[in-house]
């Protein structure tokens, strides 16, 4: 297990209160005029060095990303935009780093926006967190007030302005793009990359966009050398990341753990194991909805990297871990989740907005039993319809996880799905007929 | 879903009060000069918080006139977002979490509860006119469930009885205390606490 002295959110469960003078005693504002004095290419090198990726779900290497900003500010303003728009079913880590944590994030910021060259700063918080968002405008008040932030922020000569935009509950304003169009006063609709956010981002403007959870280490790993961040986990997977465990679970959790931590630890030891014992598991979704479920007999050996996870057929996304017990049903579960994903879809795409809707309505069939055994390659199908064929990435978000029930448990729908549609003529297929006549009353 | 249309018998008029115009130029000072259209999201908040938790089309219109633009973009950014309500919500608009975290953890059986207390359908007004439920998508508290929000409150760690009981003091018009109602602390793993130990009671 990591020791505590190699956390990064020291307050995470809000033991020690989160304003400026109960921060600075965790080490946050310490010295940051002196690492911003050690210059831009210094910054970048050593979050390079951390091999820091990106902890919002694609987990792109950040110091890359900070490198793709013009060295120069040229005629466009460059602009940083904080995304915690955490959404993702099965994630709720950003949530306590903006309660509890705040002060992190904020000196993170004005270190990335230097290293960005960037003199604004978005940071878009979901609607629902109202009162998260107003805790941490409170703590951008109080940075304000010291000078922290603000015209020669911490006595380093760069200035930088922090605002805070709202989202109104929208999963796809998540999204990169769609979450410049949501800052620009638009529909959360995704653009086409490229050109990347980097060059032309928000207001046409070069940005680069990050994850809470990613800027909220920066300041503690370039405090602490990337080195000691480099030998927690293993080579590319490095450093701490916040696991939410949550699901059929004796005591769900947010946990601070070493990346590459055996799935099995983290559900015993943190999480008070699964409810009726270990070989009670059914299934674990391992890195928030988007990502496809595996089965137990993976589980047991399975290590929580970006790396294994994908060798597994899955990810870390998000890192939000929903058990699921055989007490559930799990086609229902996945119903539920598609359900998520028809009533978030933007409706920008054709194969995403239909796709989206008919992957539930098949699912919803399939867990009671109405599905015609053709039927059950047929959603396979739909969803490589989707998948790769979208402007954004939600499309594969979307079909993965219908993906993963059918790599994994296709046997158990087949058994429930079994007659024959020529034959069984009295049964109503709803295949055939018009499906939004079936979607009305959900409409 | 049937909140994203627009209520049948909408006012005449709305104009903000002193209070919101405040805000509002407040808002718009936090963008460029020339991009007065970002700060729509957070005037549409503005305008439901005055007008009793919903946005009526005079307000599109009012907020168009004032950020400079087409009166059709302020109401495809209403109807995009799931938030605004473009009808009257209860008093207490009651938000339950049904996504599969929280399924999985018994959001169906607080649903059931909101059902016989309040209304049997979502989105109805409550006997008393005072409230109103409905179903929503993650509310990014799964270590918590299963959860609810009430206006801007959330309230965590639920079972069908203690649901029925925020119910009922709703009902007698108390706020409820929000938060975990299984006693835990945030997010900690409760009474199974291996990390952070030494600041445990600090």
């Amino acid at each position: 297990m990591l020791e505590d002295k190699d956390r990064i959110f020291q307050n995470l469960y809000n033991d020690k209160g989160s304003d400026l003078e109960s921060s600075k005693q965790r080490g946050d504002w310490i010295d940051t005029q002196k690492i911003i004095n050690k210059g831009r290419d210094w910054i970048i090198n050593e979050v390079k060095d951390s091999q820091l990726r990106g902890r919002g779900g694609a987990g792109f290497p950040t110091g890359l990303k900070w490198s793709f900003a013009p060295k120069e500010i040229g005629a466009r303003p460059h602009y940083l935009v904080i995304n915690a728009d955490e959404s993702e079913p099965g994630t709720c880590k950003d949530r306590d780093i903006l309660r509890f944590e705040p002060h992190k994030l904020i000196e993170g910021c004005l270190i990335a926006s230097y290293a960005v060259n960037a003199h604004i700063c978005y940071i878009y918080i979901r609607g629902e967190y109202f009162f998260e968002g107003q805790k941490l405008q409170k703590t951008i008040d109080e940075a304000y007030e010291k000078n922290l932030i603000g015209k020669n922020a911490s006595g380093t000569g760069w200035d930088l302005d922090i605002y805070i935009h709202y989202g109104a509950g929208a999963y796809i304003c998540g999204e990169e793009t769609a979450l410049l169009e949501s800052i620009e006063g638009k529909k959360g609709q995704p653009r086409l990359k490229p050109p990347f956010p980097a060059l032309i981002g928000l207001y046409g403007c070069p940005t680069i966009i990050n994850n809470v959870e990613t800027i909220a280490v920066v300041p503690t790993i370039l405090r602490k050398g990337s080195k000691w961040f480099a030998t927690l986990g293993r080579e590319k997977n490095t450093g701490t990341k916040i696991f939410c465990i949550s699901g059929n679970v004796n005591n769900p959790c947010n946990v601070e753990e070493e990346m590459s931590i055996p799935l099995k630890e983290l559900i015993e030891v943190h999480a008070g194991g699964v409810v009726g014992g270990w070989d009670n598991l059914q299934a674990v979704i391992p890195g928030g909805s988007s990502m496809p479920l595996i089965p137990k007999n993976i589980c047991e050996t399975l290590k929580m990297d970006f790396d294994s996870l994908i060798e597994a057929k899955s990810g870390l996304g998000t890192a939000g871990v929903v058990v699921i017990n055989k007490d559930q049903d799990i086609i229902k579960c996945m119903a539920r989740i598609a359900r998520f994903y028809k009533h978030e879809s933007c409706g920008q795409c054709t194969p995403c907005r239909e796709g989206s809707g008919w992957m539930w309505r098949m699912l919803e069939r399939m867990a009671k039993g109405e599905a015609s055994r053709d039927e059950v390659s047929m959603l396979g199908d739909v969803t490589d319809q989707i998948a790769g064929h979208t402007i954004c990435a939600f499309g594969e978000g979307a079909s993965w996880p219908v993906q993963g029930l059918l790599r994994h448990f296709k046997k158990e729908i087949e058994k429930r799905n079994n007659f024959n549609p020529t034959f069984d003529r009295g049964k109503d297929i709803p295949y055939l007929v018009d499906q939004h006549l079936l979607d009305k009353k959900n409409a | 879903m049937s909140l994203r249309r627009p209520y049948k018998e909408q006012p005449k008029s709305f104009e903000f009060s002193q209070t919101s115009l405040d805000a509002a130029n407040k808002i718009i000072a936090n963008y460029p000069k020339d991009k007065k259209q970002s700060s729509v999201m957070a005037l549409l908040y503005i305008a439901q918080r005055q007008n009793d938790n919903w946005i009526p089309l005079a307000a599109m219109k009012y907020i168009a006139k004032l950020l400079d633009m087409p009166y059709i973009q302020v109401y495809e950014v209403a109807t995009f977002y799931s938030m605004y309500n473009l009808s009257p919500v209860g008093k207490y608009f009651i938000q339950v979490c049904t996504t599969t975290p929280c399924m999985i953890r018994g959001a169906y059986k607080l649903i059931d509860a909101c059902k016989e207390k309040i209304s049997e359908n979502e989105n109805e007004l409550s006997k008393d006119k005072n409230c109103s439920w409905t179903e929503v998508e993650c509310l990014g508290a799964c270590v918590n469930a299963p959860m609810m929000q009430i206006n801007d409150h959330y309230y965590e760690d639920l079972d069908k009885n203690k649901m029925l009981e925020i119910l009922e003091k709703i009902s007698k018009n108390e706020t409820p205390k929000p938060g975990s109602y299984k006693g835990r602390k945030n997010s900690e793993p409760e009474n199974n606490r291996k990390t952070l130990t030494n600041f445990k009671n600090a």
